[in-house]
């Protein structure tokens, strides 16, 4: 428990610690920070070697605020897949910490930026601990904040800066639903507490209303759409893209983005088989699409984001269909190759960007594919590792994407064959993306590495990058191997070992049947691996053939598609930020700035104001009235003598206020004395 | 020694405003003001360490009748008026509001030129009627003080104010005083109908209930209900009575918008709370639907009036219509069938008071910083502007490069603002949508879209002021001085300490808060 505190505070305290003496120590503070993540870290594991083999939890909460009978209590659980996720967390903030003392050296914010790396890691690592609902929403909303910063960090650019607000805003949408699912969890079994909302619904919480349980964990899942980036929310994470790529790697690729994944697997217990039913369509829909739009994108880091969005698509999918595991495994060797693929990305980016720095070229885009080419002898660290990583997302067996994937996908194959009907698509989404990655990530790799350079300029001032940015390449891309995660089992095309030893059995309470779906996963392995075998060697086939041996002119099918307007619809990203800026941004904004006139222009000027103007009126006739006729005819004589007293006491309009406060007080004074005497 | 705290904190404020004026006396016509200034700053300063003392020493679990922080004192014996102070958990926060408030706001204030006498003796008058009306226990008294403030800052709206300061003072005054005649009508009906006939609010609440009569066919409790709710609405502000606020805001000088948004508006709420609800639960019962309607109207309209605003203060202000609207939400809930959920919304609603007090008050001063500087505050200058080349541009641009302190500070504020968790507006704000849930789902969730929209304004104005490349017009502009950063921080750390920790905060309402509610209960 002291364990899990240390970890979840010591980044806060390397948050603090750059903020306030940051410039201290100049271009030496990052050690500092560093090193504090180093510690938890090793924390980290030592927390996920206590838990190895499905150990029982341990968990810990105190009262937070409490009133009468209303109370909320923060906690901390702690079991094998918080042991493993943290170890994630940890290990990939420390390799982008290292990396980024290189990458980010020279910035005029560098002690900044790392403040925010800590406060992300800690409000990353508060999701990953906590024990409750509440707690949950806390940090996820704090990680909403830090990823602001992060993608923002670079704020001058006015990209960044509506990147940064659209990523935050985007997911607010989500979290609306999420907080909504969380009250009628707690008004249903009157607890915050994963735990105990789970042991309600196993004893009939809902049992009248199934229907609001269903609603409860869609509204729920509703903040993993945000977070995770599904569709229809996925908007957010290529623009997010702005922000320094490191970040990318930790935020928005391995860790950040996954904690939609992550909170689904904590509450998967209550999801209703007509939830998942849902859930499972979205994340095959987001794994799809996004797919496709990957394999026109230019922009080396925008592949990424989209091959990103499309593979937590595969594991949202994943937790539809029931293959809970699959989908945290997914998760994990996810986060290995994917901080790999942008890390690497990024030292090519880095090494652009030196390159175009010495040539003074200020206009040429350092991340366009198109700029690049013939890399590999240069950069041979970077581009090893980024096929090492490519090899495992493509899920080439011996690397630990085949096996994930291989794992979902005979949990997608399973769930059709239990359930027929629409659920072919899923299959078709899961076996179509799995291609479609293999090819457009083999792009990456021949436009990127292959081939001759398009700029000779630029090729000759290309360099490898230092070792601190190349060291965390090399081992995340030793982690890409699948023996990291079957150990102690050597067998390449079996997942079994110390990983899903330790996460264990999932359990579900809302009337999904564990036993039925992992006998139906078990079925359906070996049919779903020579499947997906088929499909990566398809995507890798045509790759090689449109990119490195340039059989196939892609322009001409360019061409060819976009007759029928596939390949603008790809390029454009379906025009879903067009659609959304059309039916809902500005409309709203539209409709606000009528509010706004409504409000003041008419409400207020016209109606609250007509009645002040028609007083006046009122007043005025009676003011004539009376000034004509009670004045003029019966009060004139008494006037006179008025006026005689006027000017004697015309002295005390001195114009200075206290003698008016003092006037209003005596007034005031006088009434109460008259009142008394009454 | 307790009782008398609570009659120095209303009245020191009274002897600073007189030592003001008098101080004239003994200074040549042609010195500075700044003696002013500083009676004003020792005279809040003091109120602030009694409000303090009084806190340290005050036990939230006792309830109101038998605290010993009472003073009760006959004062016109013909009417069963009493001079009748007293505190207890739902004051005690709004009592350390004013008080805090008050001395910031004179720092706040330090620069002003204008007839600083006048600015700063009525300023400590306005003070003593705050004080005044959140210690109150006998209607007559409360109402008083309702009044007396209304003067100073009808003036201090008026002289020291904006271009349209006239206009906008006689705005508030009315719209004030029209919700005013309201309330003193169903004070006077409630002491008429009561037996024995009193003011006071205690013995009220006992009394109260038993009122039978009908009037123009209504019965009168109904009739005292509305003129109060008329009243209070007016000051908190409830749609549709809201339009005063904005133009007050805007045209007040930045500490009285402090005030105004910070303590003036809870004083609608806490009437409600301090009155209506204890003297009159039958009514709250039947009213609370109304109330709930009306408060997720109070947050959607004012924020998506809010995002529209190009006048950052303006923005602020309807960004309060919105905030305060959950405080209506959470008030409403307190008819919910779910004690627990009842309890989270009532205290909810009470810390929403003094965490929005905290967090608008950042947000006023923190524009009034760069006011000064840049005397302007156009997020976006609008497009029928005087100057025809700045018309339809923005106001400012990368004000972050420029003033990192006070961008963060701002970033910072606004985060509160739109409810970041571990920042103190998001529990209070949770706590109203849960307790507002369990009594009004549908109402509610249609509520929570203010989650969204609040964020979208703060974040537009964030991104349109700090962000982006910067604009070179403001080379000139120097980050937070030592002093601005003084009447900062105390509220920054506020905020933060109690968002990270609320408990301090619930635990100096819970029993009278939850006392309210059992009375309420009672009935349903």
């Amino acid at each position: 428990m002291l364990k899990a505190l240390y970890i979840l505070f010591i980044p806060l305290i390397s948050f603090l610690y750059q903020i306030f003496f940051g410039k201290k120590l100049k271009e030496k503070t990052p050690y500092v920070s560093l090193f504090l993540i180093f510690t938890t870290l090793l924390a980290s594991l030592s927390i996920l070697f206590s838990k190895l083999h499905n150990k029982p939890p341990d968990f810990e909460s105190i009262s937070w605020l409490s009133t009468g009978s209303f109370k909320i209590d923060l906690g901390i659980y702690i079991d094998g897949i918080t042991g493993i996720m943290l170890v994630v967390v940890s290990l990939i903030s420390f390799l982008v910490h290292l990396y980024s003392i290189e990458y980010m050296k020279g910035d005029s914010r560098y002690s900044r930026y790392f403040a925010f790396l800590g406060l992300f890691t800690f409000s990353m690592n508060g999701i990953v601990l906590s024990d409750s609902l509440m707690m949950m929403y806390i940090f996820w909303e704090l990680v909403g904040l830090s990823s602001f910063l992060l993608i923002g960090f670079w704020f001058e650019k006015k990209s960044a800066a509506n990147a940064s607000k659209k990523a935050f805003l985007t997911n607010r949408v989500g979290d609306i639903g999420m907080f909504i699912g969380i009250m009628i969890l707690f008004f249903a079994t009157g607890s915050f507490n994963i735990e105990t909302i789970g042991e309600s619904i196993k004893s009939g919480a809902f049992s009248s209303n199934m229907w609001l349980l269903t609603l409860a964990g869609l509204l729920v899942f509703m903040g993993a759409v945000g977070k995770s980036a599904q569709f229809p929310l996925h908007i957010w994470l290529p623009d997010a893209m702005e922000g320094p790529t490191p970040v990318s790697a930790l935020i928005h690729a391995a860790t950040m983005v996954a904690a939609g994944v992550y909170m689904t697997v904590r509450i998967f217990a209550f999801l209703t088989p007509g939830a998942l039913e849902i859930i499972a369509a979205i994340g095959a829909i987001t794994a799809l699409m996004a797919s496709i739009i990957a394999i026109t994108q230019n922009d080396i880091k925008r592949v990424l984001a989209y091959s990103t969005v499309s593979q937590l698509g595969y594991m949202i999918m994943s937790l539809g269909v029931g293959a809970y595991a699959a989908s945290f495994f997914h998760l994990t060797t996810h986060a290995m190759f994917k901080a790999c693929l942008f890390l690497a990305s990024g030292s090519v980016i880095h090494s652009m960007h030196h390159s175009l720095h010495e040539l003074g070229d200020h206009s040429t885009d350092p991340q366009d594919m198109r700029n690049m080419g013939g890399l590999k002898n240069k950069m041979p660290i970077t581009y090893f590792s980024m096929v090492v990583a490519t090899l495992a997302i493509s899920g080439v067996p011996i690397f630990s994407g085949f096996l994930s994937k291989d794992a979902i996908l005979a949990g997608t194959l399973s769930y059709y064959y239990a359930n027929h009907g629409w659920t072919w698509f899923l299959v078709l989404a899961g076996f179509g993306s799995a291609a479609i990655t293999a090819f457009y990530m083999f792009r990456l790799i021949f436009m990127t590495f292959h081939g001759k350079p398009k700029n000779e300029k630029i090729y000759t001032h290309i360099h490898e990058s230092p070792l601190f940015m190349t060291f965390p390449l090399i081992l995340l891309s030793l982690l890409s191997f699948a023996l990291v995660f079957t150990f102690p089992s050597f067998n390449p095309i079996d997942y079994h070992g110390w990983f899903y030893d330790t996460i264990g059995y999932a359990k579900n309470y809302a009337g999904l049947d564990m036993k039925i779906v992992a006998d139906g996963i078990h079925h359906a392995h070996y049919e779903a691996m020579f499947l997906s075998l088929f499909v990566a060697t398809l995507g890798i086939f045509a790759s090689v053939l449109f990119y490195l041996f340039k059989k196939i002119d892609p322009d001409r099918v360019m061409l060819a598609l976009n007759s029928l307007g596939l390949y603008s619809l790809s390029f454009n990203k379906f025009y879903i930020d067009e659609i959304y800026s059309a039916l809902i941004y500005r409309p709203f904004m539209w409709w606000s700035s009528i509010a706004s006139k409504i409000d003041w222009n008419l409400y207020d000027q016209r109606f609250i104001d007509g009645l002040g103007w028609l007083t006046l009126k009122i007043s005025d006739k009676s003011g004539k009235a009376d000034y004509n006729w009670l004045d003029q005819k019966v009060v004139d004589g008494a006037a006179r003598i008025t006026d005689f007293f006027g000017k004697k006491l015309r002295a005390t309009q001195s114009g200075v206020i206290q003698n008016y406060v003092l006037g209003g007080m005596l007034g005031v004074i006088l009434i109460i004395i008259i009142i008394q005497q009454l | 020694m307790h009782s008398t705290i609570l009659t120095l904190l209303i009245f020191i404020p009274v002897m600073g405003a007189v030592s003001i004026v008098a101080a004239r006396s003994f200074r040549a016509k042609d010195s500075s003001h700044a003696d002013s200034r500083l009676i004003a700053l020792i005279t809040t300063g003091v109120q602030l360490i009694l409000s303090l003392w009084l806190y340290m020493s005050f036990d939230p679990t006792v309830s109101i009748s038998e605290s010993p922080f009472t003073v009760q004192v006959p004062w016109i014996s013909s009417f069963n008026i009493e001079y009748f102070v007293g505190v207890d958990g739902l004051s005690m926060p709004m009592v350390l509001l004013t008080a805090l408030l008050s001395f910031l706001c004179i720092l706040c204030s330090w620069n002003i030129n204008k007839q600083p006498m006048g600015y700063f003796s009525l300023f400590l008058l306005l003070d003593a009627g705050m004080m005044g009306v959140f210690l109150s226990l006998d209607f007559f008294l409360f109402y008083i003080f309702w009044e007396v403030m209304l003067l100073p800052m009808y003036f201090l709206i008026g002289i020291w104010g904006g271009p349209l300061r006239i206009y906008a003072a006689i705005k508030f005054f009315l719209y004030t005083l029209f919700g005013s005649v309201f309330m003193l009508l169903a004070m006077i009906a409630l002491y008429f109908y009561s037996e024995p006939n009193t003011f006071n609010l205690i013995t009220l609440i006992q009394t109260a209930s038993s009122i039978d009569a009908v009037v123009w066919g209504f019965n009168v409790k109904y009739l005292i209900w509305i003129g109060l709710f008329i009243g209070f609405a007016i000051k908190v502000p409830v749609f549709p009575f809201h339009t005063w606020l904005p133009l007050a805001h805007v045209e007040a000088p930045t500490a009285i918008s402090v005030i105004l948004a910070g303590v003036l508006l809870k004083m609608g709420t806490y009437g409600l709370l301090r009155i209506s609800y204890p003297l009159l639960p039958g009514e709250v019962a039947s009213f609370a639907m109304i109330l709930a309607i009306l408060g997720v109207i109070n947050i959607l309209w004012g924020a998506v009036n809010a995002i529209a605003q190009i006048d950052m203060k303006k923005m602020i202000a309807y960004s309060s219509v919105s905030h305060m609207g959950y405080v209506l939400l959470g008030m409403a809930s307190v008819v919910s069938t779910s004690t627990s959920g009842a309890q989270a919304g009532l205290n909810g609603a009470v810390m929403q008071m003094f965490n929005h007090g905290t967090i608008t008050a950042m947000l006023f001063m923190l524009v009034g910083v760069l006011y000064d500087q840049a005397h302007h505050r156009w997020i976006m200058y609008p497009d029928d502007y005087k100057d025809k080349d700045l018309a339809g541009k923005p106001g400012f641009g990368g004000i972050g490069t420029k003033m990192p302190v006070f961008t963060a500070f701002v970033a910072f504020a606004f985060f509160a603002g739109l409810g970041l968790p571990a920042l103190s507006g998001f529990i209070s704000e949770a706590m109203c949508f849960i307790g507002g849930f369990s009594a009004f789902r549908t109402i509610t969730v249609i509520g929570t879209l203010g989650i969204l929209l609040n964020a979208v304004y703060f974040l537009r104005a964030y991104a349109r002021v700090f962000l982006g490349p910067f604009n070179e017009k403001y080379s000139s502009l120097v980050d937070i001085n030592f002093r601005e950063v003084g009447m900062i921080l105390p509220l920054a750390i506020i905020t933060l300490v109690l968002g990270v920790y609320p408990k301090p905060l619930i635990s100096m309402i819970s029993t009278s808060v939850n006392g309210i509610i059992d009375i309420i209960q009672k009935v349903l």
